[in-house]
């Protein structure tokens, strides 16, 4: 399993792997928010919490169709489901691959573009909470829909489609746990909802996954 | 070591043969011979486990098996001994047989491999391509090998090499194989023609996939 983590990372960082895109549109889409609705920094430091978890989730959309697509192109996948490694280990795996490319870089990305939003001096620890998190259960929900859509020539929209509603409870506890610590409330609620999800979603989706990988296979 | 009885395969929920049934004993090989689209990929595919049968039994010893295909799952990013390793961690995992680099070293020499050890998979030819897709067999260390055509764009030499390796180190260590394909592999033997196996049009099965 960690030779299978150790060989997606560093599949991500050699060339044309596309680590680092995910975060660079995050950093170009929060960037021109400012610019569509104008240097009102009250405005601007009351939607950031909405714009910044919006903008991670699209990011973290970006890479999904990578996850599985590569693999089953080349026909690593084929192997490995005939290797030794279980499949609901492979989608784990994975997962928490996709995470460390995506999700990670993010959410240590996040606070410096919460500045530029004018975002409430103290949301920026909610932010970060949330983003840590919140961005497991978007690549753990990610890799459920790549699962899915991974025999699919240009499968991509389709995954887009199918993985944005699943995202809404994690992308409204997110953003709520950020807008509660900006007002002064206690955001522990909407934190502990948003572990939960993330709990609930590593916890039964790698076997969603491993069954719908071995019918996409056949 | 492989025992396959009554098997019937399907391809897109239709039977496309039924009621293969052979043996193949540890140290032997058994050479799939038909025509294009008789079934050879799906009989190769049901025996891995890839796919259901709808019909029959296979019995070999439990994570002994692997599947090689057209497709060698080599990383383009990845030089060869990075795309060997992997391979050989991912089986090594449960299997303390594979391990050691002084086998990775034998089995790169064993393919032609050991000069282009540092070469990215994407540089890669065709055929050195297949050459480290045939190579992955050797640091796995699995026993019962399904092999769907092992030999595409290897020229005469490596065919040679890869059927002496087959020999020499699987066969003579108590491996087997089943391979399909269409050439002479210089190896003595036996061959099934899948020919009498093929399913009849209005064979039933496969209603379960009537929805995908």
């Amino acid at each position: 399993m960690i030779a299978l983590l150790r060989r997606d990372l560093r599949l991500a960082v050699r060339a044309g792997g596309g680590f680092g895109l995910g975060l660079a549109f995050f950093l170009i889409v929060v960037v021109l928010v400012p610019f569509g609705v104008g240097p009102e920094t009250e405005l601007l430091s009351r939607i950031a919490p909405g714009i910044l978890w919006v903008a991670s989730l699209l990011a973290a959309l970006l890479s999904l169709d990578r996850i599985f697509a590569l693999d089953f192109e080349d026909g690593s996948l084929v192997l490995l489901a005939t290797s030794p490694l279980p499949m609901e280990g492979v989608a784990l795996i994975k997962a928490t691959a996709h995470w460390i490319t995506t999700g990670l870089p993010l959410t240590i990305a996040a606070p410096v573009l919460g500045f530029l939003l004018s975002l409430a001096p103290e949301a920026y620890l909610y932010l970060l909470l949330s983003l840590l998190l919140g961005t497991p259960a978007l690549s753990m929900i990610g890799t459920f829909g790549a699962a899915l859509t991974v025999g699919l020539r240009r499968g991509g929209l389709l995954l887009s489609l199918l993985v944005l509603p699943l995202y809404v409870p994690t992308l409204i506890f997110g953003a709520e746990a950020v807008r509660r610590g900006a007002d002064g409330l206690d955001p522990t609620g909407a934190l502990m909802l948003l572990g939960g999800i993330t709990a609930g979603t590593f916890a039964l989706l790698p076997f969603a996954t491993a069954a719908v990988l071995r019918i996409n296979l056949r | 070591m492989l025992r396959v009885t009554g098997l019937t395969c399907a391809r897109g929920g239709l039977p496309v043969l039924s009621n293969v049934s052979f043996t193949v004993p540890a140290g032997e090989v058994l050479i799939l011979r038909g025509a294009n689209g008789i079934g050879k990929t799906t009989l190769l595919r049901t025996l891995a486990g890839l796919q259901p049968s709808l019909d029959g039994a296979v019995e070999y010893p439990e994570d002994e098996g692997a599947y090689a295909s057209h497709a060698d799952g080599i990383k383009a990013a990845l030089t060869v001994t990075e795309n060997l390793a992997f391979w050989a961690d991912v089986h090594g995992a449960a299997n303390p047989r594979s391990d050691s680099n002084a086998g990775l070293e034998t089995v790169l020499s064993t393919f032609d491999l050991s000069d282009l050890r540092d070469r990215t998979g994407g540089t890669l030819s065709a055929g050195q391509k297949r050459r480290l897709g045939l190579a992955r067999l050797g640091v796995i260390g699995r026993k019962v090998l399904f092999l769907d055509e092992p030999t595409v764009s290897l020229d005469g030499f490596s065919v040679k090499r890869f059927a002496d390796w087959l020999r020499d180190q699987h066969l003579a260590h108590g491996g087997c194989a089943v391979i399909a394909t269409h050439i002479d592999l210089g190896l003595a033997a036996p061959e099934l023609d899948l020919t009498p196996f093929k399913a009849a049009l209005d064979a039933g099965g496969g209603s379960d996939e009537a929805f995908l």
